[in-house]
């Protein structure tokens, strides 16, 4: 086990090696010279040059790597240029409506896709069922700009029920910068909970025509205690997986619905960074980002190792 | 990418098969109309696509414009059909774009040991990056272009599909028949795309299905953020974009064109849902 973990944590160094690697391919090696695009067409050479030499795009591209890496490695992600402080600090200041809109959307879509999703798998074939699944693909399908517009359209502004867009502005209360987050929240995890319901139906389908299902059936159990305490419980593990990848993906949802919303978020943010072409902000994002990911999936797969004896890797 | 094509073609029964599915056969009826009316929209309807009426602008629907039209006096029915041109062809450019990608990645991590671990790594670092961050990002980079959008997704979507590429080909390269020509002295690129491809194709194209879906979704999504295909382009995703603006008087202008997305999309999945369940099983259980 602890060879199995020591693999992993060596895969996970490597990936994120690589990780650092792309980002600074997409940022710095990409053709065209990035002073030159920030700055815009009307830019002097005098105006390219100076920031040029702030960004350190004169040095060769080993050199520039070696910076790089070794402002990561110190945690120093760069500045951006547009807001003139260091990313971190501009990342950490939308966390926030982030924050919170993540943890809402993926609590709307587990309540949502567990009931279904097992209920879904245990009838089986049923109308129930077939309506469950349908309706998963459906909503698989709407784009999550637009399902944000039409919530928006119908429920601020012709019933009134919730402000249209932004975060309540300055000096909002908590609960009232909350009430700003509902409608991207429901739209979100609407639209969330399609991959979740159909994870669980097909985890709880594994598991319900197995052995010990049988055995606590023919012990007369009752049939909600046979779904919930044994099938369940065992269908568990790779539906926490994906809400757990879920959450480090709805970042990508985050970028489109926090712009629908106006809200102030990180997901706002890489937008406008990417509108004006701050690139050590854009780097920063991925960075990040991409580094989350890595480290839920390395941490899911450590519990995998901790709960299950049968997992090597 | 002849294999896609060629795959889907190779068993003859293939659409006879696809028949006892009605959700998936409904969904290539729908597609296929959909392509139809996009490509024939010049036959079915009496507007031009771009020409402005500023009389008739923000029109609600009736029976001379059936969506209505938009801030310009546009016949919306009439852009969503032209729309489509461009939305399935991008979508379906990424397809192509990344399986060329996916493929050779995968046969590559795949068919050979010591590539296995350095490529399946990078795969994975690939995967790290949320599919839209990834793509404004590297639109960023590149600059905001159909070409470039294509470029961009299609890098984003090539790992799924090596991914899949590699997993079958993990199983496929200890079967007989390529030990066969191994032995045989067959050299080994007639032995990949003779003998493992082709046997790739079915879990490729499934596969595929699912990315022509998201590719349409992202493409939209990259529109509507104003960091993908100019706006003076149309496609669904930008009539939204623009569409939003008038959302208060005229919903409508966004109302159907996300109603195409929706539809499209939908069907892709039901047709890949029903592929997957013919064509993938032995591949996708013994991995």
């Amino acid at each position: 086990m602890v060879r199995s973990a020591l693999n992993r944590i060596l895969g996970m160094l490597v990936v994120m090696a690589l990780v650092v690697t792309i980002v600074f391919v997409i940022v710095r090696v990409t053709p065209g010279d990035p002073a030159a695009v920030m700055l815009g067409p009307d830019a002097t050479p005098a105006d390219i040059e100076s920031l040029r030499e702030r960004l350190g795009l004169n040095a060769s591209i080993p050199e520039q790597f070696a910076v790089y890496v070794g402002g990561i490695m110190r945690g120093d992600f760069g500045q951006s240029i547009f807001l003139n402080m260091p990313v971190t600090e501009a990342l950490l200041q939308r966390t926030e409506p982030t924050f919170f809109l993540t943890i809402f959307s993926l609590l709307i879509a587990t309540l949502i896709a567990l009931p279904v999703g097992i209920l879904s798998a245990y009838w089986r074939g049923s109308i129930f069922d077939q309506a469950a699944t349908t309706l998963a693909m459906f909503a698989a399908s709407i784009p999550s700009f637009w399902l944000g517009l039409v919530l928006m359209q119908v429920f601020a502004v012709q019933l009134g029920w919730f402000d249209a867009s932004g975060y309540g502005g300055p000096g909002a209360s908590f609960a009232e910068r909350m009430r700003h987050l509902v409608l991207p929240a429901v739209t979100l995890g609407l639209i969330s909970s399609a991959l979740i319901t159909r994870f669980t139906r097909a985890s709880m389908l594994d598991v319900l025509n197995d052995d010990y299902v049988r055995t606590a059936r023919s012990k007369g159990m009752s049939e909600p205690r046979v779904v919930v305490r044994h099938a369940l419980k065992n269908a568990l593990i790779p539906i926490l997986t994906v809400i757990g990848l879920t959450a480090a993906l709805l970042i990508s949802g985050a970028i489109v619905t926090e712009t629908v919303y106006g809200l102030p978020g990180v997901g706002s943010l890489i937008v406008s960074a990417v509108l004006r072409r701050d690139y050590p902000l854009i780097q920063g994002a991925l960075l990040v980002v991409a580094g989350l990911y890595v480290l839920v999936n390395f941490i899911i797969d450590m519990l995998y190792l901790a709960i299950d004896p049968r997992v090597r890797y | 990418m002849a294999a896609i094509a060629h795959s889907g073609f190779r068993e003859p029964n293939l659409l006879m098969k696809m028949a006892s599915r009605p959700t998936a056969m409904a969904g290539l009826l729908v597609l296929v109309v959909m392509i139809a009316l996009s490509l024939l929209a010049p036959l079915i309807s009496p507007y031009d696509p771009a020409q402005l009426a500023v009389r008739n602008r923000l029109l609600p629907p009736s029976w001379q414009h059936l969506f209505g039209t938009d801030d310009l006096g546009r016949d919306i029915f009439t852009r969503v059909l032209y729309s489509g041109r461009t939305s399935i062809a991008v979508g379906f450019a990424v397809v192509i774009f990344s399986s060329i990608v996916g493929v050779f990645l995968g046969l590559m991590a795949g068919f050979f040991r010591k590539l296995d671990a350095p490529v399946s790594r990078l795969i994975d670092a690939m995967m790290a990056f949320p599919d839209i961050l990834l793509a404004i990002a590297l639109v960023a980079a590149l600059g905001a272009s159909a070409t470039n959008v294509v470029i961009a997704l299609g890098v984003v979507y090539a790992p799924r599909l090596a991914r899949v590429v590699r997993a079958s080909t993990l199983v496929i390269r200890e079967l007989p028949y390529v030990e066969a020509a191994r032995a045989l002295g067959v050299p080994t690129p007639v032995t990949l795309v003779r003998h493992v491809l082709r046997n790739v194709t079915s879990p490729l194209l499934v596969q595929a299905t699912f990315i022509f879906a998201n590719a349409i979704l992202a493409e939209a999504g990259l529109s509507f953020l104003g960091v993908g295909i100019s706006p003076d382009i149309p496609t669904w995703g930008t009539m939204i974009s623009v569409g939003r603006q008038y959302m208060e008087q005229a919903p409508w202008i966004m109302w159907f064109p996300g109603g195409a997305i929706i539809l499209a999309v939908l069907s892709l999945q039901l047709m890949g849902d029903g592929l997957r369940d013919f064509l993938d099983p032995r591949l996708a259980k013994d991995v």
